[in-house]
């Protein structure tokens, strides 16, 4: 049984014109993917390749001009907007931003809660301090504000706040790109034993081949809007078919090389 | 679940104690408030403070000065006016009336005016910039002169310049409001808010309402004085409040005729309104630092 299931998503994106009715300028798609339980999957590609939007798809802020994602076997396209919260969550590239300045962590915590579910205010309590414990933060957190708090701090209040609803699958958006490396290895450990442990499914994209290689299962690299080559990460990494993925790789295994040396 | 706290003796102020700690720092901003809430204690206890009537004439006491003349009384602690009316009482029940009328007037003012410019700031595209723009056409002209405009129309009385006034602080609140809330909602946290299932309704008074406290002081300060300044403008001008009313303004413009044989009737009302304004703005700078230090440091 797949978690998702990706089929033959399209997007395209349109400008308002007073001439012409309207312009497409950016094609994305077909997609085509499907992910278990507990696999990992990273998006790869230049800038502009769709790579994000291919994100805000996934999580429901854009809606797809064709295609269906299938979510655990349901149409997500069909399910209420409380349960695509539920199911699906989304990590931002920087932590700092998608965190209120002016809340505690706590109630920065408790939003989803209170919006998603029937849970007391003892009850989310509870849960909020669960999960800080999750991520590896204390209870006395959640009377912290956003800048008493290191970036990673930051990274993992984020990950808490994705956490909280106990999803399926969480989208993440370049979440290693603002850190430092051993936060950024700290966060990558974090996020692999999570995954272990509650079974998630974890879409990710990254500019980082180190880590894609690292802790994904399949691998999509796009380009313009065009998935160029998909497949398992040892068959990508070690036989890349098409010309850009061998580029890219080729590039990451001079940078690695130049590192070993 | 924690079994022990690391940091037992580590305490978590509330929002509002962190405000009031940074507030401290700035002792200029402390004395204000002393100052302003002396002026709320007298709005609120006037009738119990106020020796005399206001409105009392006594034809034997006109134009006695204030105590520390060598011919003053201590019955009449601040003098009279040309009318035998008791200066103090009367300088107590206006503090009443332009300080207590300025106050609701704004907190009105504030609440339809947050609340339009909440839609308004919601809002995208052609209505959004309509608004925009009528807005940044009215908040050009002077409050003052909006207010006597309305009240050619109205007629003149101290109720219809309170409307006017109202009416004339709105489109600040609005496009202040309207601006700030279209910044905030291009913010990711806000974003952030909307994946967590939240309408606009909600990520208003849940995620932006918490950041606007900065903005809002700033704004209902500036509109506080505006409005002191423009009740006693009016009522000088014979506008607003009418000739026996206690009003600030009003006792100002009836002191200008003896003005030179009795300098008090027009120096303490004025010192009074003085006063009033320097602790509103103090007060309003103090927090409005004291809120941005917060989420500094």
């Amino acid at each position: 049984m797949d978690l998702i299931n990706v089929k033959d998503l399209c997007f395209q994106e349109k400008v308002k014109n007073f001439i012409k009715k309207s312009d497409t300028v950016f094609n994305l798609g077909p997609v085509n993917f499907n992910l278990k339980a507990g696999e990992t999957l990273a998006i790869v590609g230049e800038n502009g390749s769709g790579k994000s939007l291919l994100a805000k798809l996934l999580i429901g802020l854009e809606q797809p001009s064709s295609g269906h994602i299938l979510l655990s076997g349901h149409d997500l396209s069909k399910s209420s907007l409380s349960q695509k919260c539920h199911d699906i969550r989304m990590i931002f590239q920087n932590s700092n931003e998608s965190l209120n300045p002016g809340l505690t962590l706590g109630a920065i915590l408790e939003e989803p809660l209170r919006l998603n579910t029937s849970l007391t205010s003892q009850e989310r309590n509870l849960k909020i301090e669960e999960t800080l414990k999750q991520v590896g933060l204390m209870n006395d957190h959640k009377f912290f504000y956003r800048h008493m708090l290191s970036d990673g701090q930051r990274q993992r209040v984020a990950l808490a706040r994705a956490l909280i609803l106990n999803p399926k699958i969480i989208v993440a958006d370049e979440p290693f790109a603002a850190l430092d490396p051993s936060v950024r290895s700290q966060t990558v450990n974090l996020l692999m034993r999570l995954q272990r442990e509650l079974g998630l499914g974890f879409i990710f994209i990254s500019h980082n081949l180190g880590i894609v290689r690292h802790i994904s299962d399949k691998v999509i690299v796009m380009k313009q809007g065009q998935v160029v080559e998909s497949g398992k990460t040892d068959v990508i990494f070690n036989w890349p078919n098409d010309q850009y993925t061998k580029k890219l790789v080729d590039a990451h295994q001079a940078l690695v090389n130049s590192q070993d040396n | 679940m924690q079994r022990f706290s690391l940091y037992q003796e580590e305490y978590h102020p509330s929002p509002l104690h962190f405000t009031w700690l940074e507030f401290k720092q700035n002792h200029i901003a402390v004395v204000g408030l002393y100052c302003l809430l002396f002026f709320v204690v007298i709005t609120v206890f006037c009738p119990i403070l106020a020796p005399f009537d206001p409105t009392l004439q006594s034809a034997g006491d006109l134009l006695i000065p204030p105590a520390w003349y060598s011919n003053g009384g201590i019955s009449h602690l601040l003098g009279t006016d040309a009318l035998g009316r008791d200066i103090l009482s009367r300088v107590i029940y206006g503090c009443r009336m332009t300080f207590g009328i300025s106050v609701i007037l704004v907190i009105l003012a504030m609440l339809i005016g947050v609340g339009l410019g909440a839609v308004a700031g919601m809002s995208e595209g052609f209505r959004s910039s309509f608004v925009n723009h009528v807005l940044d056409s009215i908040k050009a002209i002077p409050t003052l002169l909006i207010a006597i405009i309305i009240i050619a129309i109205l007629g003149i009385g101290l109720v219809n310049s309170m409307w006017a006034i109202m009416l004339a602080l709105i489109p600040q609140f609005v496009h202040q409001t309207r601006e700030f809330v279209s910044r905030e909602m291009k913010k990711e946290y806000v974003l952030a808010a909307k994946l967590d299932g939240a309408n606009n309704i909600q990520i208003f008074f849940r995620s932006i309402i918490p950041n606007m406290g900065e903005a809002l002081v700033v704004q209902a300060t500036l509109a506080l004085s505006i409005s002191v300044l423009d009740i006693s403008a009016l009522g000088f001008l014979n506008l607003g409040a009418q000739s026996p009313m206690p009003e600030l303004g009003t006792m100002l413009s009836e002191g200008i005729e003896v003005a030179y044989i009795a300098p008090w009737t027009i120096a303490i009302p004025g010192g009074t309104i003085f006063l009033m304004m320097i602790s509103i703005n103090l007060v309003g700078d103090g927090l409005r630092s004291a809120l941005r230090n917060r989420l500094l440091h």
